[in-house]
C-alpha cells in the first residue's frame, strides 16, 4: 500500500528562484488497483513518483510504502518497490540476464532463489532467446522486457511506473500495459503516471488529476463522470486544470 | 556499510569496465605501450640518427685562407671533411643544409701565426641543428689540434717543456654508486610518469561510473533499487581506485621491462665515455614506488570521480576534468625542476611530495620521516576526497542537475 501524506518538493533554481514541484500532496493507493496520475508535462507527475520510489527525498511531507516512511527508511521502501520509467534505462556492457541478476542481488536475493526467480521470469516474459545478449544489442521491446524483468525480480508488492509507455511503437506499449494488469492481477499495489487519456480510462482504477504540484481531483472514472458532467476524460481533465478555458470553449 | 552490496556493485562494474575499449585503452594498453615505446623506440631512434648523422662526411667551405697554404693543404688532408668549392651565397647553403659548416681563415694567417699575433679562426653553422653541429665540431676540434701543434712548436723553439702550459690538471670525479647516479638521472621522470598514469587509469573510469552514467539513463536506474549511496559510492570508487592502481602496476612492470631491454641492448652507455646509465629497481624501490602510489591514486579516484559526477554527458566530464589534467601536471612538473629537493612543506603538498619522494627511492635514498609523511598526508587528503565525494551522491541537485 501507498499513502502519501502532504507530500512537498521544493527546488532551488537561480534564475527562477524557489519552485514548488510538488505541493502537499496526499493519496492513497490500495493492493491490487491501479492509481492513474493524470497531468501534463511539467505538472509534478515525475517528482512525486520519484519521492515514492526514495530516489527524491519529500521538502516537506512524507508517505508510506509498505508500512515503511520513504524519509525514515529510504532502502526498506526500495526493497519492496518496483520502479519503472522512460528513464530508467539499462547497462549496455551487460547481458540481460547478468542485469536482472545484478538487481536481483542488491535485492539481497540469495543465488538459488535468484536462479529460480530468473527461470520464471525470462520464460513468463519469453526473454530466453535473448538472455545472453548484450543489452546494447536489444531492440526496444526486447529492452522493455528486460526493464520489466529487473523490476519484479524480487518480486516487489508496490509497482510505480512513471510514463513507462513515452515514446514507445504500440506493439511495446503493449508489453508494458499487458504487465501492468497483471501486477494489479497478483494483488500489487500499482501506481501509474501519464499524460494519455486512453491508458487512464483502460488501466487505472482510481485517477488523481495532478497540475502545478497539485492534486485537484481523485476518484474512480465514474465518479469523476459524475461529478464534472462530462463523459470525455480530456474534456474532464481541461475542465479540471484550466477552467476558464473550458468556459470559453463552452 | 554493506559489504556484500559494495562487492556486488564492484563486480558488475569491473564486468562493464573490461567490456570497455576506452578505459582498457587508457588503463591497460597506455601504461604497457607507452615506457618500451618511449624509452626503448624513442632511444633505439635516437641512437640511428645519432650514428647516422656522425657516419656522414660534412660538407666544408673554406673563406679565405689563400695567403695560408699550409693550414689549407692540413685541413683538404682530412678524410672526416668534404671540401667545397667557394660560393659567395655560403650562408644561404647553410641555412638550406646543402653545406654543413663554414671555415674563415683571416688574412694573412700564417703570417701572423709566425709574429706571434692572435687571430680569430671563425666557424660558421646552423645552430641546432645536429649535422651541421657535427660538421663544425669536427673542424674546432682540428683547428684546436693545430693550435695545439703551433704551441708545441713555440715551446720547443724555446726550449720548454709542453707541461709549461698546464702546470695541473683538473678532473671531476663521481664517487655515487652507478645506480644512484642514473636513479637520480631518471628518477623524477619515473615519479612523474607514475603520477600521470595514475590519473589517466582512474579519469575514464571516473567519468564512466558517474556522468557515463547519467547519460546513459542508468543513475535512475541504479538509484531506485534498496543499496544505499555509500554503499554504491564505495563500490564505484573502488573500481576507478582498481583501475588507477592497474595503470600504476603496469607502468611500474613496463618500466622495469623498458629498462631491462635498454640495459641489454647498451642504448644507455654514455657516448661521451662515462659511465653506463643502468637503472636498476630492486624490489624495494618497485614496492616502495608503488606503495608511496597508493595513497595517490586513491586521492585520484576520489576526486575525479566527485568532480565528473557534477557533468550531464561524458562530454561535459572530459571538459571538467581537462584543467584538472594542468593541476596535476604541474606540481608532477616541478618535481622534475633542477634544486627543488624534498623539504618538510614540499612533503604536505600532494602530488609534488609523492613525485619528490619517489625519485629519492629510486635514486636509494630513504628518509623514513618524509616517506611517513607523504605517506599518512596523501591518506588524509584521500579520505577527506573520498567523503567529499560521499557527500556529492547525496545531492539531489547534482545526481539530477538538467
Amino acid at each position: 500500500m501507498i499513502e502519501a501524506r502532504g507530500l512537498s518538493k521544493r527546488f532551488h533554481d537561480k534564475k527562477r528562484g524557489e519552485i514548488r514541484a510538488v505541493d502537499n500532496v496526499s493519496f492513497r493507493c490500495e493492493p491490487g488497483r491501479i492509481y492513474g496520475l493524470l497531468g501534463a508535462n511539467g505538472a509534478g507527475k515525475t517528482t512525486t513518483l520519484r519521492m515514492l520510489a526514495t530516489i527524491l527525498e519529500p521538502t516537506d511531507g512524507t508517505a508510506l510504502v509498505c508500512g515503511y516512511d520513504v524519509v525514515e527508511h529510504p532502502e526498506k521502501v526500495r526493497a519492496n518497490v518496483g520502479f519503472l520509467s522512460t528513464a530508467t534505462a539499462l547497462y549496455p556492457r551487460l547481458t540481460a540476464q547478468e542485469l536482472v541478476e545484478y538487481f536481483g542481488r542488491l535485492n539481497g536475493l540469495d543465488e538459488a532463489t535468484l536462479k529460480n526467480r530468473l527461470d520464471v521470469i525470462f520464460n513468463r516474459l519469453d526473454m530466453n532467446s535473448f538472455r545472453d545478449r548484450r543489452c546494447d544489442k536489444l531492440s526496444t521491446g526486447m529492452k522493455q522486457k528486460t526493464s520489466i524483468a529487473r523490476t519484479l525480480v524480487h518480486d516487489p508488492p508496490v509497482m510505480i511506473f512513471d510514463e513507462p509507455t513515452l515514446g514507445l511503437d504500440i506493439m511495446t506499449a503493449r508489453t508494458i500495459t499487458t504487465f501492468i494488469r497483471e501486477c494489479r492481477d497478483r494483488g500489487k499495489t500499482v501506481i501509474f503516471s501519464t499524460h494519455i487519456m486512453s491508458e487512464v480510462e483502460k488501466l487505472c482504477d482510481v485517477i488523481g488529476i495532478i497540475h502545478d504540484g497539485r492534486l485537484l481531483t481523485e476518484g474512480t472514472l465514474a465518479q469523476l463522470r459524475e461529478k464534472y458532467a462530462e463523459q470525455d476524460l480530456e474534456e474532464i481533465f481541461v475542465k479540471i486544470v484550466d477552467p476558464l478555458q473550458s468556459k470559453v470553449e463552452a | 556499510m554493506n559489504l556484500r552490496a559494495v562487492g556486488i556493485v564492484y563486480r558488475k562494474e569491473f564486468t562493464e569496465w573490461v567490456r570497455d575499449r576506452r578505459t582498457l585503452i587508457s588503463t591497460v594498453l597506455v601504461p604497457l605501450f607507452l615506457f618500451p615505446v618511449m624509452m626503448v623506440g624513442f632511444s633505439a631512434l635516437a641512437v640511428v640518427m645519432v650514428g647516422k648523422a656522425e657516419k656522414e662526411t660534412p660538407k666544408i667551405m673554406i673563406l679565405g685562407g689563400d695567403d695560408s697554404p699550409q693550414l689549407l693543404a692540413s685541413i683538404r688532408k682530412l678524410d672526416a671533411l668534404e671540401i667545397v668549392p667557394y660560393a659567395p651565397n655560403w650562408k644561404d647553403q647553410i641555412s638550406n643544409k646543402d653545406i654543413r659548416a663554414a671555415v674563415e681563415i683571416p688574412k694573412d694567417f700564417e703570417k701572423s701565426l709566425e709574429t706571434n699575433e692572435s687571430e680569430t679562426v671563425k666557424i660558421y653553422f646552423y645552430d641546432g641543428e645536429m649535422k651541421s653541429s657535427f660538421g663544425a665540431n669536427r673542424l674546432e676540434k682540428f683547428l684546436k689540434d693545430y693550435r695545439d701543434t703551433v704551441v708545441r712548436d713555440r715551446l720547443a723553439a724555446k726550449n720548454l717543456p709542453a707541461s709549461v702550459l698546464s702546470p695541473f690538471t683538473i678532473k671531476q670525479e663521481n664517487v655515487a654508486p652507478p645506480e644512484k647516479v642514473s636513479g637520480a638521472t631518471f628518477g623524477s621522470f619515473i615519479g612523474y610518469t607514475v603520477i600521470i598514469l595514475c590519473m589517466t587509469g582512474a579519469m575514464y573510469p571516473a567519468i564512466d561510473l558517474t556522468a557515463g552514467e547519467k547519460e546513459r539513463g542508468t543513475m535512475e536506474t541504479i538509484l531506485s533499487s534498496p543499496i544505499s549511496r555509500l554503499d554504491l559510492v564505495c563500490g564505484k570508487f573502488l573500481l576507478v581506485f582498481s583501475a588507477s592502481l592497474a595503470t600504476a602496476i603496469l607502468s611500474v612492470i613496463s618500466m622495469g621491462g623498458s629498462f631491462a631491454i635498454l640495459g641489454h641492448t647498451n642504448l644507455m652507455n654514455s657516448s661521451s665515455g662515462g659511465p653506463t646509465l643502468a637503472l636498476n629497481l630492486g624490489l624495494l624501490s618497485v614496492v616502495s614506488v608503488f606503495l608511496m602510489a597508493l595513497p595517490l591514486a586513491f586521492l585520484f579516484s576520489a576526486v575525479l570521480m566527485t568532480i565528473a559526477l557534477f557533468a550531464k554527458s561524458y562530454k561535459e566530464a572530459q571538459s571538467y576534468l581537462t584543467p584538472m589534467t594542468f593541476l596535476i601536471v604541474i606540481p608532477a612538473v616541478a618535481s622534475v625542476m633542477p634544486g627543488v629537493e624534498l623539504t618538510p612543506k614540499l612533503a604536505l603538498i600532494p602530488i609534488l611530495n609523492t613525485s619528490l619522494v619517489c625519485k629519492e627511492i629510486i635514486a636509494g635514498t630513504y628518509h623514513w620521516n618524509s616517506i611517513a609523511l607523504i605517506f599518512v598526508s596523501t591518506c588524509a587528503y584521500a579520505g577527506a576526497a573520498l567523503f567529499l565525494a560521499f557527500k556529492t551522491f547525496q545531492r539531489e541537485s547534482v545526481l539530477f542537475r538538467s
